[in-house]
């Protein structure tokens, strides 16, 4: 029913309208936690000392990347499936909110590798996929850009979506196995089940707010999209009365 | 102020990272608010010259019916 | 059933080949680029020799992307792509169709000149083979895979540079796999066959998503 009624635009800006704002102060709310439990709770690491501060905003940044995606990948179906008018919109809002997040991802986790690793890149399997999915990113991106028209553009993009989720967790797992084929697992783990309730709370509060960031701004951009699509059929319709006019005048 | 929260030997890098985030999603928000401040007058200067979307004419002669 | 896929082979493979078709400018673009490796590198015969796998595979996956807009840019521009559709044949199976007769006009050229390009990088016979066996198994996935970067960009004008964008992450496995497994055959402890059986199951994969998601773009292109 909800997916529904969000299927009329006018409907969905006014709902939006009223849900933003309040977003909006929770994710506020939740930085602030998050950044005062980042720099005045958590505790240093004892090998990578305050370096690990870092960590609260990579990994909610690489989270982002990955659920953004997910996001255009349920989207697209949305569009090809059920022809959800909205969904194209998600999806196309989405593209360039994951590229910044990928991109924040692949710049932290270079600066954090420099003190780490004393090198700004590693081919680390991690690091790689990201940068492949940097690309992917930017080349839906480019795809929306160069076809005109908004629906043909939002159906070519959701298949492109679509076959660029069945093929991550390929490239994810022939990513890992090239790196275990060349380096022998040597770079620094952080994930596992030993992770410390005191640095856990704050990876999970940032990541919280990097979540309601993501929504807030994929709001916005919706209605932007959807604005930008009012505008074209109007401009159209100008244009097609502009040379109605002008061929009735051309006929007396 | 680095030295009241004591980032370490590799302060500069942990700030360098909070401050790029800060550059990147602050180019992002900034951008999507430009653009709908764009869209938003641009759409209203089309509607000052007269252009109406199909569904708002539909409603302007519904009320027209209504009133006369 | 048979007779219509028959035909059509015949029919993509004949206008690859003609004059015009422009299918053997791959091979000639692979030996360029294989010709200009040493210039970038050095002429050390033992870094070629090492290298050698990597660049072969390297420079037959630019001439597949390269020559990826030839597969339904031609059809669209003299309507015959359009008959197709409207021809009310299952459109994957015709997809996959010409993929195999574009591989067979521009991939497989590409496989049968690789084992003498690979005597200007210093190979040994062994390598020889592996790079050459790995590239029969794993070029029909990339023009697979590449169907549907030429599916979706065929309405653009200039969509070339940008096909070979969206592909490039898709090729990746591809790659990676093809690589390793015809360096496996030379340096001993490494298995060849697990690299070379995952290559296998990519090409058979991409059968399958390739022509299904390309035909679903073509189908959106045209209405």
């Amino acid at each position: 029913m909800a997916i529904l009624d969000l299927a009329n635009p006018t409907r969905f800006l006014a709902l939006s309208a009223r849900l933003l704002p309040w977003l909006f102060a929770a994710c506020v709310v939740a930085f602030a936690a998050g950044l005062y439990m980042t720099f005045f709770v958590a505790p240093d690491d004892y090998q990578q000392g305050a370096t690990v501060k870092i960590m609260y905003l990579h990994v909610p940044a690489a989270w982002l990347a990955m659920m953004c995606y997910s996001v255009m990948a349920v989207s697209s179906l949305g569009t090809l499936i059920w022809k959800h008018p909205l969904a194209d919109v998600s999806a196309k809002a989405a593209a360039p909110i994951g590229a910044a997040f990928t991109l924040i991802s692949l710049i932290t986790g270079s600066l954090w590798g420099k003190p780490m690793w004393g090198t700004y890149w590693v081919w680390d399997a991690r690091l790689t996929s990201v940068l492949v999915l940097f690309i992917m990113y930017l080349g839906l991106i480019a795809l929306w850009r160069t076809i005109e028209d908004p629906i043909r553009a939002g159906k070519a993009a959701a298949v492109l979506t679509l076959v660029g989720a069945i093929n991550l967790p390929i490239i994810k797992f022939s990513v890992d196995w090239w790196n275990t084929l060349h380096q022998p697992a040597s770079v620094i783990r952080m994930d596992g089940p030993t992770i410390h309730p005191t640095i856990l709370w704050p990876l999970l509060v940032m990541a919280l707010a990097f979540t309601l960031l993501f929504f807030v701004m994929h709001l916005m951009a919706m209605r932007n999209e959807i604005l930008r699509r009012r505008l074209r059929t109007m401009q159209l319709q100008a244009a097609s009365a502009r040379v109605g006019v002008a061929t009735s005048q051309a006929a007396e | 102020m680095t030295d009241l929260l004591a980032l370490g030997p590799h302060a500069g890098f942990i700030v360098a990272c909070y401050l790029v985030t800060l550059g990147v999603i602050g180019a992002l928000f900034a951008w999507i608010l430009a653009d709908g401040a764009r869209l938003r007058a641009r759409l209203s200067a089309m509607e000052a010259q007269g252009v109406t979307r199909r569904s708002a004419r539909a409603r302007k002669s519904n009320a027209g019916e209504a009133g006369s | 059933m048979s007779g219509w896929m028959g035909a059509l082979f015949l029919r993509e493979l004949r206008l690859s080949l003609r004059v015009g078709g422009g299918a053997l400018i791959g091979v000639l673009f692979f030996l360029a680029v294989i010709t200009v490796i040493p210039f970038g590198v050095g002429p050390d015969l033992n870094l070629l020799a090492l290298i050698g796998p990597a660049v072969l595979w390297i420079g037959a996956l630019l001439a597949t992307l390269l020559g990826l807009d030839r597969l339904f840019q031609a059809d669209r521009d003299d309507g015959s792509l359009d008959l197709m559709l409207m021809s009310g044949r299952p459109l994957e199976v015709l997809v996959l169709v010409k993929c195999l007769a574009h591989w067979a006009g521009t991939g497989l050229p590409l496989v049968l000149a690789a084992p003498v390009l690979s005597i200007f990088l210093n190979l040994e016979p062994l390598a020889i083979g592996a790079v050459a066996l790995t590239l029969l198994a794993g070029t029909p996935a990339l023009t697979l895979i590449g169907a549907i970067g030429a599916a979706l960009t065929v309405s653009l004008r200039r969509g070339g540079l940008l096909l070979a964008v969206l592909v490039v992450p898709f090729s990746i496995p591809v790659l990676i796999f093809g690589v390793s497994a015809s360096g496996a055959a030379v340096t001993e402890p490494t298995p060849f066959m697990t690299p070379f059986l995952l290559l296998c199951a990519l090409t058979l994969i991409s059968a399958v998503v390739g022509p299904v998601a390309a035909a679903m773009a073509l189908r959106f292109s045209s209405d």
